[in-house]
């Protein structure tokens, strides 16, 4: 066996490894594997597939809304559309993309030779098919899916829904506990799995956030299994707990709901920073600015999270004392994210700044998630709030911090780590295309929706008034223009499985640092079978 | 094994990325544009002040919390764009060794801290004076169904559904579009100008949301709750906005509109409804003694169907499988004419099918059951008349 000093070592460690992999080969490779990259891995085509699934719902929105007037599809279509295509994103792109990440990198970055628990670990991803099936399988059900949009507000998604909400809570269940899993997993991989020398403020941000995310995981999501089990028992078994008829409250379903829906959307975005804060220094060559206070403001950000819930539902007529609270604590909120981006802004300040693909996503991430942030600011504001609740500004607000956000810094760490998965630098050609049409056709397709939002253009509506005509048509170019240009991602993916390109060096990128990069590239199959030690 | 460097990628230039970075700050600076220009053009890009005291500072707040937005941008992004003209490896920029200090991280976090509190004052203030509903001059019962609003002045006699009256043909595209496409009704609500006027907001089925922009008044319906809200119009006008909240099918097409008159116009408006109201109920007496010939019922009966029904069982009659059953062929459209009377009646509780007894009168009532009874193929000759259906009502 190597000992540690000969993992640090690379090619000794190569060579070593190399002898004793027994890679399994065939379907049951991937059936049956408890390997955390082969895990990583599939978590994160699966996630690439949902994300083009859910996209070409949003095509079906998009061409729609290309002009006033219904065209294409008829209205209960288009709501199950905007209802899917959110939950997929949500729940099948975002959500198992990261878990992908963690798989393949918290493993590698803590000096761990695999996530604690194996074996789970391949069930939380077996299971996640099979409930997007079951969603999926519903859109063919007399009635169609759901069409209750994803927040499944009481009563719409109760007493005024079709029998495929039984699907939609069921599929919701699985894919829960697949993330409680997966959190679990997360969290006793990195307590109990650290090389020595690993202490807590030496741990790579990506894992510190991570390991956040994951207590927010494993407090929200079973409030999420308790609200959509609420609307099961409510439709089918004659419960009450949001009809006021017998002594219920559909506004107790929107706190229920959005006790779980705050912190997630800090579960689609922790990992994201954490992801910005590995690259940044890198391609600056230099250490990251405030490392402990990037870690404190994670914890508050994810603190705060649980007490912000109600700014999603100022218009549901809460007393204004209550509407202040939620205004003053959501506006809280910006102080740690704003430390943030003044920390990777530090970071870069008289570094020596190269632009090679992540570091484009992450500068990319950096701007546009951060308007997504001040619009955030500007709704957090119960006033104003009023006017731009459920409208297109808020779906320009939701679409800057998730697409431009979460989906770039996911793209960013693809970017980022893949030579290091693949051992060869992907087609950087094809990388630029998908860059620079991603860049432009994401905000052509998301920033006029700030106009028309303003301008009054409700959300969910599958036809609107005539003033608001030219910018969803540039909206809509803009979004087949983002959508198409996934396909180039899609091509370069595949070309780098396939394993074309030239071969990179362990380091893969010159400013890198951190265990996962003092490893052979490509990773070997079993990696740290012996810990090494972190000075 | 070949080392991949930097100068693989070194190809971006960089003035093209500081072009296309500041896209988004191009689109905020139009957004400004917009704001400052004619206000009494419905703004296409932006918020409008509206017609109340309220709407107003609702639209100055936005314009405050916008332009520090903006100002927060151009600074972070500056020091960023900066360092990336400044400091890049081409430039032969080496890196610095510093990675915290703990003066400027702690000015980073006060200083936004401060930022916001001079948000939150004005903020606060508009906010309690938006959420004061006392000492109203008058109040209107706003009620929120699948797909239209009910309003019942609570001070008068009056009580009105109002529905979208934008025609079908528009939507499917085989008439030209309207100024007001899917912004008309065709009973707009109308409310006196300079009287503190308050809503009471809620709901017969699912959360509605009554949205008025130039009011600054959304306010969710929810059953079996009362919200409330209030504004106070200066200018006498029509003011359009829609349904906010998902509620279904026909979401998109669930239009609010409200008329603003000088008091005096208002008063004449409002005694002139009464009395409408009133001649109603007495025709609605008389025709009692009468029977309506099968052609009447059934043009009359057709108008009321597609006004009333066809959202969700569709003008064929076929309703959508799965949600909204047919009625073509349906078992008690065709044979049990008590049971068919009653459920347009008094709905069926636990599904989305309304009770129509409080929307129609009895006429209307006969004519589209006498209808959906002949129509589509379904012929079985039943004529129903308004005294069939008053007995239904009386329990007979």
């Amino acid at each position: 066996m190597s000992k540690a000093t000969d993992v640090l070592t690379p090619d000794t460690a190569h060579h070593d490894d190399d002898h004793h992999d027994h890679i399994p080969k065939g379907i049951t490779r991937w059936l049956f594997t408890t390997n955390h990259k082969d895990i990583g891995t599939l978590y994160l085509w699966f996630a690439f597939i949902m994300f083009l699934v859910g996209g070409a719902m949003a095509m079906v929105i998009r061409a729609e809304l290309f002009q006033p007037g219904l065209q294409i599809v008829e209205p209960n279509f288009f709501n199950q559309m905007t209802t899917v295509h959110g939950l997929i994103m949500v729940f099948g792109a975002v959500m198992p993309a990261f878990t992908g990440l963690a798989n393949w990198l918290i493993p590698m970055m803590i000096g761990a030779p695999d996530m604690a628990l194996p074996r789970m670990n391949n069930w939380s991803f077996w299971i996640l098919p099979g409930a997007f099936l079951i969603l999926l399988g519903s859109l063919f059900m007399e009635g169609g899916g759901p069409a209750f949009g994803w927040t499944f507000y009481a009563p719409l998604s109760t007493t005024y829904s079709n029998d495929s909400t039984a699907l939609f809570v069921f599929s919701v269940h699985i894919m829960g506990i697949s993330s409680i899993m997966g959190a679990i997993n997360v969290i006793v991989t990195i307590f109990n799995m650290r090389a020595p020398g690993m202490t807590w403020m030496k741990m790579p941000l990506f894992v510190w956030t991570w390991l956040i995310t994951a207590f927010l995981l494993i407090a929200v999501m079973p409030v999420l299994a308790g609200a959509v089990t609420m609307v099961l028992t409510d439709k089918f078994f004659g419960t009450s707990f949001f009809d006021a008829a017998g002594g219920g409250d559909p506004v107790m379903f929107q706190h229920i709901f959005w006790f779980f829906g705050h912190p997630e959307v800090y579960i689609m975005i922790l990992p994201a920073f954490g992801i910005i804060s590995q690259i940044v220094p890198t391609f600056s060559r230099k250490k990251l600015f405030g490392y402990a206070s990037m870690v404190y403001a994670t914890a508050s950000i994810a603190l705060l999270s649980f007490v912000v819930w109600a700014h999603h539902m100022f218009t549901t007529g809460m007393p204004v004392y209550m509407e202040m609270f939620f205004m003053f604590a959501t506006m809280l909120i910006s102080v740690p994210t704003g430390v943030k981006v003044f920390n990777w802004v530090a970071t870069m300040w008289r570094g020596s700044l190269t632009f090679e693909m992540p570091m484009m996503f992450a500068i990319a991430f950096i701007v546009l998630f951060t308007i997504g942030g001040l619009s955030g600011l500007m709704l957090a504001i119960t006033p104003v709030d009023f006017q731009y609740h459920d409208t297109y500004f808020v779906v320009a607000h939701f679409h800057y911090v998730l697409v431009t956000g979460a989906v770039f810094s996911i793209m960013a760490a693809v970017y980022y780590w893949l030579p290091k998965w693949t051992g060869k630098m992907y087609d950087t050609a094809l990388a630029k295309w998908h860059f620079w049409c991603s860049l432009i056709s994401v905000n052509v397709l998301f920033f006029p929706m700030h106009f028309v939002g303003l301008a009054g253009m409700p959300r969910r509506i599958p036809d609107y008034a005539l003033q608001f005509a030219d910018f969803n048509k540039w909206i809509s170019i803009g979004g087949f223009a983002f959508g198409l240009s996934q396909l180039i991602f899609l091509a370069l993916l595949i070309k780098a499985c396939r394993k074309e390109g030239e071969a990179v060096s362990n380091q893969v990128w010159e400013g890198a640092e951190g265990l996962e990069w003092e490893i052979p590239s490509p990773a070997p199959y079993h990696t740290f079978e012996t810990p090494p030690e972190v000075k | 094994m070949k080392r991949l460097t930097v100068s693989a990628v070194k190809g971006l230039t960089n003035k093209l990325a500081l072009w296309l970075y500041s896209l988004p700050l191009l689109g905020f600076s139009a957004l400004s544009i917009g704001a400052s220009s004619d206000t009494e053009e419905i703004s296409s890009i932006n918020l409008r002040p509206g017609a109340t005291e309220i709407s107003g500072q609702v639209y100055d707040l936005h314009m405050l919390m916008f332009y520090i937005c903006v100002a927060i941008a151009v600074a972070v992004f500056g020091v960023m764009f900066l360092s990336m003209y400044l400091h890049r490896k081409s430039r032969g920029a080496k890196p610095a060794n510093f990675h915290e200090n703990v003066k400027v991280e702690i000015a980073w976090t006060v200083v936004p801290f401060l930022i916001l509190i001079f948000m939150a004052v004005p903020a606060a203030n508009t906010l309690i004076a938006m959420e004061d509903t006392s000492e109203p001059d008058m109040t209107v019962l706003v009620t929120g169904s699948q797909w239209k609003w009910h309003y019942k002045y609570m001070d008068s006699d009056v009580e009105f559904y109002s529905l979208m009256a934008t025609q079908r043909e528009q939507i499917e595209n085989r008439f030209d579009k309207g100024e007001n496409y899917l912004l008309e009704v065709d009973r707009p609500l109308v409310i006196p100008t300079g009287q503190k006027v308050r809503f009471l907001i809620t709901s017969d089925d699912v959360i509605h949301s009554w949205w008025v922009p130039d009011f600054a008044v959304k306010k969710d319906a929810n059953p079996g709750f009362i919200n409330e809200a209030w504004t106070r119009v200066d200018e006498p006008g029509i003011y359009r906005g829609q349904c906010a909240e998902l509620c279904g099918k026909d979401h998109g097409f669930m239009p609010v509109v409200v008329i603003a008159k000088e008091p005096a116009e208002y008063n004449a408006w409002i005694d002139e409804q009464e009395a409408i109201a009133k001649r109603a109920r007495e025709e609605e007496q008389r025709l009692l003694a009468m029977n309506m010939s099968m052609d009447e019922l059934m043009t009359e009966g057709e108008r009321v169907y597609n006004a009333a029904c066809a959202a969700c069982h569709m003008p064929n009659g076929e309703g959508l499988p799965g949600v909204f059953p047919a009625l073509k062929g349906s078992e008690m459209v065709l044979e049990d004419q008590h049971a068919h009377i009653e459920i347009v009646l008094n709905g069926k509780s636990g599904t989305a099918m309304q009770a129509f007894g409080k929307m129609l009168s009895l006429k209307e009532i006969a004519a589209v059951v006498t209808y959906e009874r002949n129509a589509w193929g379904n012929n079985t000759g039943d004529a129903v008349q308004a005294k069939d259906v008053n007995a239904v009502v009386n329990g007979n």
